[in-house]
């Protein structure tokens, strides 16, 4: 699951890593008064405003309604000490960048709609560092990885100078070691006071990261000050979706503005849907099976509207509610049911199948292709319920070949 | 034990609730020696299951099966008394790794964990634990391991086995089956079959089920089936250039699947533009694999390796 940027650094900031100063607001009212609230405070007469998404590239990326409006804006006007000048700025920023729609390299040209903003202090940044938390799957442990290349995609890096990019494995039983991260300070090259408050930060980030149960963080810049502080100026989480259970303070995070209503709407039912661009819609059991069939239908020349498991536990209410959410879909021009019966037997399948179709009716061409458990009763179900426009498949390339053809 | 399981093999389930009770029923069905249930407070009791023998699991059995099995409140007390030598979980998410590092600890040399939806952390706790110690671990989120006619552990349809000459490894329950089957209707059936699991984290991975079946006289070949994320493929893929003498077939799902997003399995996601369907059958092409097209094609990729090596 992921989170916005300053819900991360509130996560972080309550286990003790050092983060600047900000707060949240989803008004132009509400931005001045932060930003007011953040320069007397802090004593910084500069303040930062920043679009919260779920999408990576904030800064470089563009306003569909403000062709020459950033993601990210840091509002200089209060240097002088004219703190009204600052805040007529940031009313101005706020009342733009709030419902408008921000694209970035990570939104799709589609963009992402602004609905909250981080209003946050300046900081006098002396260097960009990197920093992450990730697992490292072909040894099955977290990895810290640090960088001297802040303020990059670490991709880049990795692609461009991957002897740049430092890393320690870290021992689940003992968490990041002093040695460890004393070892990353000295490649990031901090000194001084820096040095002792970077290794206190990647410790304490890595156990945040473990203790959260979080699939990823990112501290993409971590910044020195001309203080010597070490700071989190970005912060990029999502948390494990299989540990919520045990983190009910990071489930009240959901941001379901950010997600497709239609995953929402499948993920009530223990769905796995991920919805796509193309006209045929897929409904199958297990994930490996869901995956290829998708790429079968794109090998015979047609395109997958979704990605749906319906899962190995799956009842007749569950692929009724996942035919719905196919139907639902104007693109789909053709559906495509792909079972095999493992656990999953083929007459659950035919009967959530035929039930769909007698509630929501059939305007689509329909191709079912049963094997496994139960396939001639499950066929013996479809081909009873005399659907029109139904077509059955001796396998999965047969079946793909039909709707595509038929979709034609 | 010849690959993973054999007629030998004296199986505990723990977890006894619904699914571990419908699955533990199947598999004594076909005829797979379950010893006893581990279901903490359960302990002492027995659990009774009866129902026709399944035709197509090891022959030579009753028409009909009754059981009482024995349950028992910890694994140690259930390989003490019964010898288990392999163990599957059916227990929960939020418990499942904490069966399975019980289970490590009493001794047991095997752990089929077919739980789906495990937290990341646990299993990477859970597979330190097993660090230095005589346990395999298969799976989790695995549909699990299965010898044709000899022993079945873990959620797979028995009917569509049939002893034979190929080994088959995957990571997706479903496109095993599939894999399965065909094989069967070609009648080059199978020596084993064994699912890794859709998990980032998991125990058993392509190189050691290819090192086993590499091993073993029976395999003939070998059909690996891997899907996006990771680099098990390209781990497996190395090895088979190195070590691998058998001819090996192989699918790889997740051609169309868009980056960032996990597609059904934790560990089926395309992240920083790594792990790749592209990459994966470049890789697996360059070791020598015969790569099918589409699910469709696996048996005839498998026929295809095994004329390749003038064994069909």
């Amino acid at each position: 699951m992921k989170i916005h940027e300053y819900q991360a650094k509130a996560l972080l900031a309550a286990r003790g890593i050092a983060v600047p100063q900000g707060r949240v607001a989803t008004s132009p009212a509400e931005a001045v008064d932060a930003a007011r609230t953040l320069m007397a405070a802090t004593g910084v007469p500069v303040v930062v405003v920043k679009s919260q998404i779920h999408a990576g590239g904030r800064g470089k990326g563009r306003f569909l309604e403000y062709p020459d409006l950033g993601g990210v804006n840091v509002v200089l006007e209060g240097r002088g000490g004219d703190a009204e000048a600052a805040e007529a700025r940031v009313q101005a920023l706020a009342e733009r960048m709030l419902g408008s729609t921000l694209v970035t390299l990570q939104t799709g040209p589609e963009g992402k709609l602004v609905q909250r903003l981080y209003v946050e202090q300046g900081v006098d940044i002396q260097r960009e560092l990197y920093v992450s938390v990730v697992l490292d799957r072909s040894v099955g442990r977290n990895l810290v990885m640090a960088s001297t290349e802040g303020g990059t995609e670490i991709e880049e890096v990795a692609a461009a100078t991957p002897e740049k990019i430092v890393r320690e494995e870290v021992d689940p039983a003992i968490g990041l070691a002093g040695f460890q991260a004393r070892r990353l300070a000295f490649a990031l090259g901090l000194q001084g006071e820096a040095f002792s408050r970077g290794v206190a930060f990647l410790i304490a980030l890595e156990r945040a990261a473990t203790e959260l149960d979080a699939d990823m963080v990112e501290i993409n810049p971590l910044v020195v000050t001309g203080a010597g502080e070490v700071l989190a100026l970005d912060a990029k989480m999502s948390v494990d979706q299989n540990a919520l259970f045990r983190h009910p303070d990071v489930v009240a995070l959901r941001d379901l503005s950010e997600e497709e209503p239609a995953e929402i709407e499948a993920s009530k039912y223990g769905l796995s849907f991920i919805k796509l661009d193309g006209s045929i819609g897929c409904l199958v059991n297990g994930a490996g099976l869901a995956m290829s069939t998708m790429d079968i239908i794109q090998h015979v020349g047609g395109s997958p509207a979704n990605f749906l498991d319906v899962g190995g536990g799956a009842t007749t209410e569950n692929v009724t509610a996942a035919f719905k959410i196919i139907t639902r879909d104007p693109n789909v021009k053709g559906i495509f049911v792909n079972i095999f019966g493992g656990i999953m037997r083929c007459d659950t399948i035919a009967n959530g199948v035929v039930a769909a179709v007698r509630d929501v009716g059939l305007g689509v061409p329909l191709v079912v292709r049963l094997e496994g458990t139960n396939v001639e009763l499950g066929r013996e179900i479809i081909e009873g319920a005399g659907i029109p426009g139904l077509v059955s498949a001796s396998d999965m390339k047969d079946g793909a070949r039909k709707i595509v053809e038929l979709t034609r | 034990m010849s690959r993973f399981v054999d007629v030998h093999t004296r199986v505990l389930v723990q977890g006894l609730g619904k699914v571990g009770q419908f699955h533990t029923d199947k598999a004594i069905a076909y005829g797979t020696n379950m010893v006893g249930a581990v279901h903490p407070g359960r302990g002492g009791s027995h659990h009774r299951f009866e129902g026709e023998s399944d035709a197509s699991g090891v022959p030579g059995r009753p028409a009909r099966y009754a059981v009482d099995l024995p349950v028992y409140d910890t694994v140690r007390e259930a390989v003490a008394a019964t010898g288990a030598n392999a163990s599957v979980i059916y227990v929960p998410p939020a418990g499942a790794a904490d069966a399975i590092m019980e289970a490590a600890e009493a001794g047991i040399p095997l752990i089929v964990c077919i739980t789906e939806g495990i937290p990341v952390q646990d299993m990477v706790r859970a597979k330190r634990y097993l660090q230095g110690r005589a346990t395999r671990l298969i799976g989790p989120n695995c549909p699990g391991v299965i010898t044709p006619q000899q022993c079945k552990i873990g959620i797979m349809p028995g009917y569509i086995h049939r002893p034979g000459r190929v080994g088959v490894v995957s990571r997706s329950g479903t496109l095993t089956y599939e894999a399965v089957k065909q094989l069967t209707d070609v009648g080059l059936g199978q020596t084993t079959a064994v699912g890794i699991g859709g998990d980032p984290v998991n125990g058993t991975n392509f190189v050691d089920v290819l090192a086993e079946f590499q091993a073993d006289p029976e395999t003939e070949a070998v059909i690996l089936i891997g899907e996006i994320g990771g680099s098990a493929e390209e781990e497996a893929a190395a090895w088979i250039e190195k070590h691998m003498t058998k001819p090996v077939a192989g699918f790889i799902a997740g051609t169309t699947a868009p980056p960032g997003k996990r597609m059904g399995h934790a560990g089926a996601i395309i992240s920083g533009g790594q792990g790749t369907a592209a990459e994966k059958i470049a890789a697996l092409e360059a070791a020598g694999v015969v790569v099918a097209p589409t699910p469709t094609d696996m048996a005839a990729a498998v026929q295809q390796a095994m004329r390749q090596a003038g064994i069909l």
